[in-house]
C-alpha cells in the first residue's frame, strides 16, 4: 500500500516535471526541472527493488545534467532563446508519433503479460541482493565485454579528438 | 567462481596483441621526428605479424572462452587470419600514400589496428553483446578513417554519411539483440540455438528480431536496399582506406551473418531463407547494372563491391537451403579471394590517382598500358579476377558459390548470378580496354611504385594466381573452417 502511494506520487512528480521541462522558456530552468524528473524516475526504480538502477540513474543522469547546464550556459544565449518560437513546426509529426506509441502501449496493456511470448521474469526472491548479482555477472560472465568496451571508448575518444582538432601539425 | 585462465587468454591473444600495438603506435608518435613517421607504419605492421605468428606458433585449443563469450574454432581462426592479411596489405599500401598526401599521423595506423581488433571479435564471438562491441569498434574506427583526408570535402562527406547511416544501422542490430534477449532471456548464441530449437519458440517477434539483426549487418555488407551509402563513402574515403573498408568489415559482417543465420535460423521456417534469396538477387543485379554507368574508377569498384556482396549471399542462401558445408565453405573462399583482388585494385588506384587523388576518372587511365606497362598489367589482372576469368582467384570463388547453389537446388538464383557475372565483364574490361586500346596521354601518375606498395601488390597477385591455379588447398581449408562452433 505504501509502495503504491509512493509510486503514484513519484510518477506524478516525474510527469509533471517532464511537462515543465518542455514548457519552460529558460533552458537552465528546463535543465533543473529535468533533474526533478530523473530523481523521480530513480525513486520508481527504488520501489521496484532495483537499487543499482537507482544509483546509476542518479550518478549518470543527474550528474550528466550538470554538464548539460554548463553546455547550455556556454553555447546558448539565454536571452535569445527566451524570444524564440517555443515549439518546432514538426508538432504534427510529433503528435502522430505519440499517438502511435500510445496505441502500441495500450495494445500491450490490453493483451496483458501473458499476451506475448516473453521470457519469464525473475521470481521475487531473486530480487534480493541484485546489485551484487549485477556485479557478479558483469565481472564474471560478462567480464570480457566489460573490458573490451574500454577499447571502444578509446577508439571513440581518439576519433573524436582527431576529427575535431582544428589543425594537425 | 570463474577466474581468467591462461587458455582463455590464449584464445584472444591476436586481439590483445593488436590492441597493444595500436596503443604503442600512438604512444610512440611524440618520439618520432616529423620526417620519419613511416617507422610507425612498420611498428603497426610488426603488430599484425606478431599477432599472426603468436597464433601460428601456439595455436590455442579450440573451444569456448570467457564464459561462452568467445568461440575459438576453425571458423574464427580463418577469419582472424583473413583480417590480419587484409590489415597487413592495407598498412603496406598506406605508408607512402600518407606521406605523399601529407596526412601522416600515428592515429591512422592505430585505427587500422583497432578496426582489425573489432573485426576479429566479431568473427570470434559467440555472444551477441561481444559481436555488437566488435561491430562498434570496427565501425567507429572506419568512420574516422574514411574522413582522414580532413581538408578534402569529399572525404568529409564520406565520413559524415558513413557515420550517420552506420550508426543508424547499428541501432537496428542492437534493437534485434534487445528483442532476442527479451524473447529468450539470453544473448549467448549457444544457449540461443538450444532455446530456439525447441518447438513453438519461433513467433513473429522472433523472426522480426532476426530480420532486424539482418538489416544491421546488411548495411555493413551493403546489400540492396541498404547500399545507398556505398558509392559515396568508397569514393570519398582515401583509397587505401577504401581497400580496407570494402574487404575487412564486410567479411566480418558476413562472418556474423553466417554464425547467426546458419546457427540459429535453421528451425525458423522459410522466411529467413527467402530474405537472403531476395536480397542476393537484388544486390547482384542493382550492383552490376549501376556499375555499368560509372565514369569514376572508385565508384565503379564500389558498385562492383555491392555486386560481389550479392554473390556471397548466394553462397549463404545455398548453405541455408542445403545445410551442407559446401555453401558455407564457398562463402569463406569467396570472401578471401575477393579480399585479395579488391585490396590490390584499390591500393594500385591509390597510387595511380596521384597526389590528392586527383585522377580517378576512368578516362584518366587512357593509354596507361604504354606509359606504365607494369601497373597497367597488375590492374588488368585485378579486373580479370574481379570479373571471374579462369586461372584467377575470382573464377574459382564464383565457381564454388555457383556449384553450391546448384547442388542446393537454387537453379533460379544461380541463373541470375551467372547472367550477372556476364554483365560485370563489360565494365571490368572497359577499364582494361581504356588502358590498352584508347589513344591518348594518361593523366594517371607514372611515378614508380614505392617498395611497400609494390610488395603488397605482389602479394595480392601471388594470392590471386595461387587461388586461381591451385584452389584445392584453400578450398580444403575453408571447408574445414566452415563449421562454426555453436
Amino acid at each position: 500500500m505504501v509502495a503504491e502511494v509512493t509510486f503514484f506520487i513519484l510518477s506524478a512528480l516525474a510527469l509533471g516535471s517532464a511537462v515543465m521541462v518542455i514548457t519552460r522558456r529558460n533552458p537552465v530552468h528546463s535543465a533543473l526541472w529535468l533533474i526533478v524528473t530523473l530523481f523521480s524516475v530513480g525513486g520508481v526504480f527504488l520501489i521496484l527493488r532495483a537499487p543499482f538502477l537507482f544509483a546509476v540513474q542518479i550518478i549518470l543522469y543527474v550528474g550528466g545534467i550538470m554538464v548539460l547546464i554548463i553546455f547550455v550556459i556556454m553555447l546558448v544565449s539565454v536571452d535569445v532563446s527566451g524570444r524564440q518560437q517555443q515549439f518546432s513546426r514538426q508538432w504534427l509529426v510529433g503528435l502522430t508519433t505519440v499517438l502511435i506509441l500510445a496505441a502500441e502501449l495500450g495494445y500491450a496493456l490490453y493483451r496483458g503479460s501473458k499476451g506475448f511470448l516473453l521470457a519469464r521474469s525473475a521470481p521475487a526472491a531473486a530480487l534480493e541482493n541484485n546489485t551484487q548479482a549485477i556485479g557478479t555477472a558483469l565481472y564474471q560472465n560478462y567480464m570480457l565485454p566489460v573490458e573490451i568496451a574500454s577499447i571502444l571508448l578509446l577508439v571513440a575518444m581518439v576519433g573524436a579528438v582527431l576529427m575535431a582538432k582544428r589543425k594537425m601539425e | 567462481m570463474t577466474t581468467v585462465s591462461i587458455p582463455d587468454v590464449m584464445r584472444i591473444l591476436p586481439e590483445l596483441i593488436l590492441a597493444g600495438f595500436a596503443i604503442l603506435v600512438m604512444l610512440f608518435e611524440p618520439f618520432v621526428p616529423a620526417g620519419r613517421k613511416r617507422v610507425l607504419g612498420w611498428i603497426a605492421l610488426l603488430g599484425v605479424l606478431v599477432a599472426g605468428m603468436a597464433f601460428t606458433w601456439a595455436p590455442p585449443n579450440a573451444g569456448m572462452a570467457f564464459s561462452g563469450s568467445i568461440a575459438a574454432d576453425g571458423f574464427s581462426y580463418f577469419f582472424i587470419f583473413l583480417f590480419l592479411t587484409i590489415a597487413a596489405l592495407a598498412l603496406l599500401g598506406s605508408i607512402n600514400y600518407l606521406e605523399r598526401d601529407n596526412i601522416h599521423h600515428a592515429e591512422y595506423y592505430a585505427l587500422i589496428l583497432f578496426s582489425t581488433v573489432g573485426m576479429c571479435f566479431m568473427a570470434a564471438s559467440a555472444e551477441l553483446i561481444m559481436i555488437f562491441l566488435g561491430l562498434e569498434i570496427s565501425s567507429l574506427s572506419t568512420y574516422v578513417l574514411a574522413g582522414f583526408r580532413r581538408h578534402d570535402p569529399r572525404s568529409n562527406e564520406s565520413a559524415m554519411k558513413y557515420f550517420l547511416l552506420g550508426s543508424f544501422a547499428t541501432a537496428f542490430f542492437l534493437y534485434g539483440i534487445a528483442f532476442v534477449y527479451g524473447l529468450t532471456g539470453t544473448t549467448n548464441l549457444v544457449d540461443l540455438a538450444a532455446d530456439l530449437a525447441q518447438p513453438g519458440k519461433w513467433s513473429t517477434l522472433t523472426r522480426a528480431a532476426l530480420i532486424l539483426m539482418f538489416v544491421g549487418l546488411a548495411f555493413k555488407v551493403s546489400t540492396v536496399p541498404f547500399q545507398i551509402w556505398t558509392p559515396d563513402v568508397y569514393q570519398g574515403a582515401p583509397a587505401p582506406v577504401t581497400a580496407f573498408l570494402s574487404t575487412g568489415p564486410k567479411a566480418a559482417a558476413f562472418a556474423v551473418l553466417v554464425r547467426i543465420f546458419l546457427g540459429l535460423a535453421g528451425p525458423s521456417g522459410p522466411a529467413a531463407f527467402w530474405v537472403i534469396w531476395i536480397s542476393a538477387a537484388l544486390t547482384m543485379t542493382v550492383g552490376n547494372f549501376a556499375a555499368l554507368l560509372q565514369k569514376n574508377v572508385k565508384r565503379m569498384l564500389a558498385y562492383s563491391a555491392i555486386a560481389h556482396a550479392g554473390y556471397v549471399l548466394v553462397g549463404l542462401a545455398a548453405a541455408m537451403a542445403s545445410g551442407s558445408t559446401e555453401g558455407a565453405s564457398a562463402v569463406l573462399f569467396y570472401l578471401a579471394a575477393y579480399a585479395f583482388m579488391n585490396v590490390g585494385a584499390f591500393l594500385l588506384i591509390a597510387h595511380l590517382a596521384g597526389p590528392g587523388e586527383g585522377r580517378t576518372e576512368i578516362s584518366d587511365f587512357t593509354g596507361l598500358g604504354r606509359a606504365a606497362p607494369g601497373a597497367a598489367a597488375c590492374l588488368t589482372v585485378f579486373m580479370l579476377s574481379l570479373s571471374g576469368i579462369p586461372s584467377t582467384a575470382g573464377f574459382f570463388a564464383k565457381f564454388y558459390v555457383f556449384r553450391a547453389s546448384v547442388h542446393a537446388g537454387l537453379i533460379g538464383l544461380t541463373i541470375i548470378a551467372v547472367l550477372n557475372s556476364v554483365v560485370s565483364v563489360y565494365y571490368y574490361l572497359n577499364l582494361v580496354v581504356t588502358m590498352y586500346m584508347r589513344e591518348g596521354e594518361p593523366q594517371a601518375a607514372r611515378t614508380p611504385m614505392p617498395l611497400p606498395l609494390y610488395s603488397a601488390i605482389a602479394a595480392s597477385l601471388f594470392a590471386i594466381f595461387y587461388l586461381g591455379l591451385y584452389p584445392n588447398h584453400f578450398l580444403l581449408l575453408s571447408t574445414l573452417s566452415s563449421k562454426p562452433l555453436p
